[in-house]
């Protein structure tokens, strides 16, 4: 795609698309710096769900029973539909898949840092669903209303599927809860571990964030990362109260002037570390897509070789 | 419309196939996204897996990307005049008597 020289009649149609909340659609003429900023927020989120399947998907195998194996394979595959339709979403603005895979593996572009957190224990799985699909739905429902029409679109399709992803995990949690002693305190190291890093997933404070101005004047984004930080630990609060754990941070308590929780300070040099790539499992992360991608060359070298083969027979039988 | 882009020197990329689907009998397949497969058969596979996980179909079409011809937004207007100006093709271009039934 390349930057023809913006025909004024072109801008001001865009600019009145996005006046009015109308979607800006694949082909219409868009700024090439809209173009970058939308490719490189779909990008990284279709990224985060492909990483996001490696913390559960280790647990597949391992889940106490077999209605607890076949919900987590379901998700998981879930997980992998919600990288490729937002892969899909990317490639409608001329993004090519391999480059981004490339991308992806070389650390070029980013994923949530959230998934670079290990998921040690089973409790770990339920957390995942009820706390980081939880963040996930809340930062998603409002961009079923971006104004790129293919990254809405796929949002709508996502935000209905994660309902699932939630109320698995927090029923998942909930039965733990009504289990032993030791399993209500593997709930509670599992909560304990979790929750700063969820809160970590709506992005750097708003004072920090270079983006989000141009990204909300162009509707790419509806909410700053601050807003929709607060609504989650409003959600979040009277769903830990009826699980029966604790959230741990001591500054945290309802607010009746402000009619909205005070949290305390995410440890933001924390967030700087694991997104610089120094969390407890980038390495670990990068290392096992890459080793899939790597694996499956031949499988795709395989079948591009097949379907050229046969389409030669076609031609000559036809 | 998404276009096939990858053809980069020894990146064997499978060709990007746009995907429709009828939600039901008794409506037009709608497009839904696109994938990559190496061919027609296993895009079709390849979009049950990823469009039809909770019975969003009942019979999908896929069609290779490079092969849809479209409109372009740029020629909108006159494209699309014939039928800017053809008000009396919308049934409610003609008054008829609130009296008469059915209509
Ligand atoms: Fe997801
Ligand atoms: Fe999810």
């Amino acid at each position: 795609m390349t930057a023809t020289a913006p025909d004024a009649g072109l801008a001001e149609q865009f600019e009145r698309t996005i006046a009015r909340d109308q979607r800006v659609e694949p082909r219409d003429w868009m700024p090439e710096k809209f173009r970058a900023t939308v490719i490189r927020q779909i990008a990284q989120h279709a990224h985060s769900e492909i990483i996001g399947m490696q913390p559960e998907g280790n647990w597949i195998t391992r889940a106490p029973s077999l209605r607890r194996k076949a919900i987590l394979l379901a998700k998981v595959q879930d997980e992998a539909g919600h990288g490729l339709y937002l892969y899909s979403a990317c490639e409608t603005l001329g993004a090519d898949r391999t480059d981004l895979t490339e991308r992806l593996i070389t650390g070029r572009q980013k994923y949530s840092s959230i998934f670079n957190y290990p998921a040690l224990t089973f409790a770990d799985v339920g957390v995942i669903g009820w706390l980081v699909d939880g963040a996930a739905v809340c930062n998603q429902v409002p961009l079923c209303r971006s104004s790129y029409g293919p990254y809405a679109r796929a949002m709508i399709r996502i935000c209905k599927e994660e309902s699932f992803h939630q109320r698995q995990g927090y029923e998942l949690l909930m039965t733990m809860m009504s289990g032993t002693a030791g399993q209500r305190a593997m709930v509670q190291d599992a909560v304990d571990r979790w929750w700063w890093p969820v809160l970590m997933m709506f992005g750097p404070p708003d004072r920090e964030s270079a983006n989000t101005a141009q990204s909300m004047a162009w509707k790419i984004k509806r909410h700053t990362n601050d807003e929709l930080r607060q609504r989650f630990v409003d959600m979040t609060v009277p769903q830990a109260e009826a699980l029966g754990v604790t959230l741990p941070d001591p500054d945290l308590r309802w607010n009746p002037q402000r009619g909205a929780h005070d949290f305390g300070e995410v440890d933001w040099d924390e967030m700087k570390q694991v997104v610089a790539g120094n969390g407890p499992c980038n390495a670990e992360r990068i290392a096992q897509r890459k080793a899939a991608h790597d694996g499956g060359a031949w499988v795709r070298e395989a079948a591009a070789a097949h379907a050229a083969k046969k389409a030669g027979r076609e031609r000559t039988v036809a | 419309m998404s276009m096939e882009t990858s053809t980069g020197a020894g990146r064997a990329s499978w060709p990007l196939w746009e995907v429709f689907i009828r939600g039901k009998r008794g409506l037009n397949h709608v497009h839904v996204g696109s994938l990559h497969a190496a061919d027609g058969e296993m895009a079709l596979r390849n979009a049950r897996d990823l469009y039809t996980r909770r019975n969003e179909g009942v019979s999908i079409w896929v069609v290779p990307s490079a092969s849809i011809t479209a409109s372009s937004p740029d020629e909108k207007d006159p494209f699309f005049a014939p039928s800017g100006d053809k008000v009396y093709r919308h049934p409610t271009f003609y008054d008829i008597p609130d009296n008469v039934p059915h209509m």
